[in-house]
């Protein structure tokens, strides 16, 4: 087990030290600089600058400090357009981002259990078929669409729900549009594994000697089709950190996703690169937390 | 001739007088039952006998004739603003759905001529929408096709060498795809984009590449960096079972060379697994290519994507919605088509969910 943890972990900080080397180093192949969108800046101002930021050494000699800084100072190092903070940026906009990622992630963990273990326990009724309709509809819609639509309807069309302002934040939209994909593909998972487990002697063996029937099913049968469903949650939160970048967008909402792809357009190196390793990161330890878990909770997987 | 031969004990000589010639009607129950199939026909037949994947087939079937067909129908161009009389019609913007704009109406009214109705109206340069539409399905269509074909090709020969070399090779290959596989791939997808596709531009610039513009490429780039992994790992392990196999002892007894092994017995029985694999990559490309054209950086203008459509049309959303509704719509029909598809041919082929 605790091979199994170390070769994860290092797996983990490998992948964090690489994302963060690519980042860096593919921003420099572009051309032109942060400051060439603006005035023409006579060439001493220029330097002036560069030397400010540091942008006048070799760039593997920036990479050297950019990573030095970020490690025993966490300093992610300052916005070239706005000059804030990029540390102080990230977690701004990560107070919306959680609040919407996190409210997304329970919401489709909840009813995609549910919804798949109503599926399996009326299988092949009309409620099953419903519920499989569904999931392949929401599969099929990507978060982008299901978000611009969803603001046609219910803001433009019917003003239900009003738009996104600093007085009225309304998380409903945004979370739908968030965690439908994840919980169509939470609710197959449940179904089928819990098709198998109730078509173990386990369960044949509690209902022979008369348990009650839901105890049965929650106790037997969802307790061990919950397992695959935990493998899911690292590459759910990974979709949807990268399904916000657009929904939040769309909704104006603000935070860590709108922030990255604004400064994509900016060209404002410090802060992608700061938002790329920080999602980077959250991703990476994400999968690896899911995979111990899985192991830890599993104890018929074998250790290698 | 049939005289009882003489037996001794123990021979385990049959004695024919025991035996008697069959009748016809037993010799019919011998008859096989049913035509001989391959595994391919098989898999063939059930797909078909899957209502929503034949539906799937259809929508296919009928999209793909239309984008092909419909563009020499229609007398509108994807990227030409609309003209009356050979004069610019300047009326013509964001027209709803099956009007003309005022300039076309006094042309029908003064020359009798009937002119080509505009399906899905036009956007705010004076566009058809229709064609628009139907040339950004068929970008969409073709990018989510090539990308798939080309993470194949790259996945199976890394996988097959990497299953079929065995021992440190392989070990140092699949090192690399766990490496390449954690990174958190849409993350990547989106910077790669951004970083091609301004340093693409004078690397190309005169070759074959550059009519498919920098986009275009630096997508197909972005997919055959990183999204074969997948397809790798799974040839990997296809192959590791199926190389313990007699047949293919049998093959390297006589001395046949790797590589036909490989060609000739290994690959062919992997197949299904890698067309079911790329039958569910095509949608999760489209997926991807739409993501990327909805954020700006997929294919490059005046060449529209669904997704470049839709992120056009949020702009206008309050006053003119049937253009977001239009490519939105579309890509849900043709992700929610392949993935049926995808879902019926590997009910079809996969073995192991065979009973």
């Amino acid at each position: 087990m605790a091979k199994y943890v170390v070769k994860r972990v290092l797996l983990a900080l490998l992948t964090i030290l690489i994302v963060s080397a690519i980042t860096f180093f593919s921003m420099y192949t572009i051309p032109g600089g942060p400051f060439s969108s603006e005035k023409a800046l006579s060439p001493a101002v220029m330097a002036a600058l560069e030397a400010r930021y540091g942008l006048d050494q070799p760039v593997p000699v920036q990479y050297l400090n950019y990573m030095r800084q970020l490690i025993f100072h966490h300093d992610f190092g300052v916005s070239l357009k706005t000059g804030r903070d990029v540390f102080e940026t990230i977690t701004t906009g990560m107070q919306v981002s959680a609040k919407l990622g996190l409210s997304a992630a329970a919401v489709a963990i909840v009813c995609g259990l549910v919804l798949g273990s109503v599926a399996a326990l009326n299988r092949g009724k009309l409620i099953d078929r419903i519920v499989v309709f569904f999931t392949t509809l929401a599969t099929s819609v990507p978060s982008f669409v299901l978000a611009t639509l969803l603001l046609l309807v219910f803001s433009i069309q019917l003003k239900l729900v009003p738009a996104w302002s600093a007085t009225n934040q309304s998380y409903v939209l945004p979370v739908i549009s968030l965690c439908m994909y994840p919980m169509a593909y939470i609710t197959r998972l449940t179904k089928t594994s819990m098709l198998d487990a109730l078509n173990q002697d386990y369960i044949r063996t509690a209902r022979a000697k008369g348990v009650a029937s839901y105890k049965v099913i929650f106790k037997h049968a969802l307790r061990n089709a919950l397992i695959p469903v935990v493998t899911y949650v690292g590459p759910m939160i990974a979709f949807i950190i990268t399904g916000s970048m657009v929904v939040e967008t769309i909704f104006s909402t603000g935070g860590l996703g709108s922030y990255f792809v604004t400064s994509i357009t900016n060209r404002d190196y410090p802060l992608i690169m700061g938002v790329t390793i920080f999602l980077a990161i959250l991703m990476v330890t994400a999968n690896l937390i899911t995979d111990i878990v899985y192991k830890i909770i599993d104890p018929r997987i074998t250790f290698d | 001739m049939n005289k009882p031969l003489k037996k001794h004990l123990l021979s385990s000589q049959i004695d024919l007088a025991k035996f008697a010639p069959a009748s016809d009607a037993e010799k019919s129950q011998q008859e096989v039952m049913s035509e001989s199939t391959t595994f391919f026909r098989d898999g063939m037949k059930k797909l078909m006998r899957n209502p929503l994947a034949v539906g799937a087939i259809i929508i296919l079937v009928v999209l793909i004739l239309t984008i092909i067909i419909a563009p020499m129908v229609i007398p509108y161009g994807y990227d030409e603003i609309l003209k009356v009389d050979g004069k610019r019609d300047k009326t013509a913007a964001n027209l709803a759905p099956f009007t003309y704009s005022e300039n076309e109406m006094a042309y029908m009214e003064k020359t009798g001529e009937k002119l080509f109705p505009h399906i899905f109206g036009t956007d705010k340069l004076c566009r058809d929408y229709f064609a628009r539409v139907l040339y950004g399905t068929r970008v969409s269509l073709t990018v989510g096709l090539f990308a798939s074909i080309l993470v194949m090709i790259i996945g199976v020969v890394y996988g097959a060498v990497a299953g079929y070399a065995g021992g440190k090779v392989d070990l140092v290959m699949m090192r690399i795809c766990d490496i390449i596989y954690s990174l958190p791939d849409l993350l990547m997808v989106i910077l790669l984009s951004v970083v091609l596709r301004e340093t693409l531009g004078n690397a190309i610039s005169g070759t074959i590449f550059a009519s498919l513009g920098t986009n275009m490429l630096s997508l197909f780039i972005v997919f055959g960096l990183l999204y074969w992994v997948g397809m790798a790992r799974l040839v990997r392990g296809q192959i590791l079972t199926i190389k313990e196999n007699e047949y293919v002892l049998a093959a390297r007894t006589i001395g046949t060379k790797p590589g036909r092994i490989l060609r000739r017995h290994i690959l062919p029985n992997c197949l299904s697994v890698i067309i079911i694999s790329v039958a569910l990559q095509v949608p999760s490309a489209i997926f991807t290519e739409s993501y990327l054209s909805f954020l700006g950086l997929g294919v490059s203008q005046p060449m529209p994507s669904l997704g470049s459509l839709a992120n056009e049309a949020r702009s206008a959303l309050q006053s003119y919605p049937f253009q977001l509704v239009f490519p939105a719509l579309m890509i849900c029909l043709i992700v929610l088509s392949l993935n049926l598809l995808g879902d019926g041919l590997r009910d079809a082929f996969d073995p192991k969910l065979r009973r």
